[in-house]
């Protein structure tokens, strides 16, 4: 929960709502992308790494700072407890 | 050397091992202990474990696992609101899984769950919103759980919740703050640390300036760092770099994410939403002033406080527990007199076992089978090191 799993930005979804699609490791997420976009100039983002916490893009990234920190997510056993949790999340 | 495989460039590694070394031996070391750099953040702790980095750093380097994993400081009454709030007709508990696991005097998350309890893993708080809208017959609680790094999550889901009117969403606010924190273990008068390895992900929200009077009023180094193994070492050396010049300031060796001022977009979103509470009970360290954050007034509707008339459980640690010590830094979880008896990560007794961040879990995984962990784990008794005089 306190460690950012890095994603990429591949479509707005609600621009109102700030919802952006992001893929993690080949698993497509709903994101909150209101910590990192611009008003009005969300498409700007598209394409973009994002350190994502708990469903939220908090910091753009760059591509190799974004394959590092997988490289240290993987190596800590972090990166498949994430993609299990947002598989899982909120299952009965 | 066994960094040759773990780090992704050993020869750069090397050679910041190799300027710590030069720097140690230019420094003027305290008298009769290690030096002690404390690492405030659990993912840090992670690290330092899983890449063997006490074992790498010369001797007269000891880090100290400091109390920046929200799960491990979870106290027990608050597992227990949990639990009355689970256990409440009709309600859908949610909660970030490492909570679910944390025992409270009637048990934890999961036992309340195995009784029939409807609690709900939740990945984001934004998947409790979700699971609010399509059960409008049922009351949907979120425990907001954690430092300033998930707080921004929590206040912009429940402002969507106020915006779209959703009436069957509230939040059951712990959220915690780091500066105060670190305020209450500096005032301590046996606090023997000797400079500050900071958190990356809390800062990226709230920037570097909170954290001046640890070098202004303490004299303490304090470098916010980054979570490869190679950021953990580098952040290590300014410290000891400051050190050895004798000055101590706030450095951000984590800038290529934590911007000086924060996230603008964050902090209004939480300063909107939440407002400090007088007083914030931490497991292990008791009450600290300031330390927690409550929801606005204007917010009360999805304030589960508010909405359910919670009366906040007070339930003091288990006799047994040292909890408190460990999370100071003045004890190894290894000396706890619990440590791998009463409590083990199938048996946790205090949080500090059951989250991956925790310096006991940490210390139960990988001591117990390889020994890449802080020299010692295995190789020193509970006894030998005269544990409390250390603190
Ligand atoms: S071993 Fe258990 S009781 Fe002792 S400090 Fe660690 S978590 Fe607390």
């Amino acid at each position: 929960m306190c460690l950012g799993i890095p994603g990429r930005i591949t479509e707005i979804i609600d621009a109102d709502r700030f919802l952006a699609w992001v893929e993690v490791s080949g698993v497509r997420r709903k994101v909150n992308v209101t910590c990192v976009a611009e008003p009005g100039r969300l498409d700007d983002l598209v394409g973009a790494w994002v350190l994502l916490h708990v469903g939220f893009a908090m910091s753009v990234i760059d591509e190799a700072e974004a394959a590092r920190t997988l490289e240290v997510l993987d190596a800590l056993g972090e990166v498949q407890d994430e993609l299990a949790a947002m598989r899982e999340s909120a299952r009965p | 050397m066994k960094y040759a495989d773990e780090f992704r460039d050993p020869a750069l590694a090397k050679k910041v091992l190799a300027r710590i070394d030069e720097t140690l031996a230019r420094m003027p070391m305290p008298e009769g202990r290690p030096l002690h750099v404390m690492e405030v953040c659990g993912g840090h702790t992670h690290s330092i474990f899983r890449y063997g980095l006490q074992k790498l750093v010369p001797d007269s380097i000891e880090f100290v696992h400091g109390p920046g994993c929200p799960v491990c400081v979870l106290p027990m009454g608050r597992v227990d609101d949990c639990v009355t709030l689970a256990e409440h007709p009709g309600v859908i508990f949610t909660t970030f899984g490492d909570a679910m696991r944390v025992p409270g005097s009637r048990g934890s998350l999961l036992d309340a769950k195995a009784r029939g309890a409807d609690v709900r893993m939740v990945y984001s708080p934004l998947d409790a919103l979700e699971l609010a809208r399509g059960n409008p017959d049922r009351e949907v609680v979120f425990f907001a759980l954690g430092f300033e790094t998930t707080m921004p999550s929590t206040a912009l889901t429940l402002l969507q919740a106020a915006d779209e009117g959703i009436g069957n969403f509230s939040m059951l606010c712990q959220h915690i703050t780091i500066i105060p924190t670190l305020k209450a273990l500096l005032s301590d008068p046996h606090c023997l640390i000797d400079g500050f390895i900071g958190p990356g992900h809390v800062s990226m929200v709230i920037g570097n300036a909170g954290y001046r009077f640890i070098p202004e009023r303490h004299g303490k180094p304090f470098v916010v760092a980054g979570f490869e193994p190679l950021d953990l070492l580098q952040s290590l050396w300014m410290v000891l770099a400051q050190l050895a010049g004798g000055r101590a300031a706030v450095e951000n060796q984590y800038a290529r994410v934590v911007p000086e001022d924060g996230n603008p977009a964050a902090l209004r979103a939480i300063a909107e939403v939440y407002e400090d509470r007088e007083s914030c009970d931490w497991r292990g360290l008791g009450a600290i002033d300031r330390s927690g954050v409550r929801i606005r007034a204007a917010y009360a509707d999805l304030d589960a406080e508010r909405r359910f008339g919670l009366v906040p459980a007070d339930v003091a640690d288990p006799e047994i527990c040292q909890c408190g010590e460990v999370v100071r830094g003045r004890l190894k979880p290894f000396q706890c007199r619990a440590f791998g008896r009463e409590c083990t990560p199938a048996t946790p007794l205090g949080a500090l076992m059951v989250s991956s961040e925790g310096a006991c879990a940490a210390y139960h995984q990988y001591g117990a089978t390889d020994g890449a962990t802080d020299r010692g784990a295995s190789d020193r008794s509970a006894t030998d090191r005269g544990a409390p005089a250390r603190g």
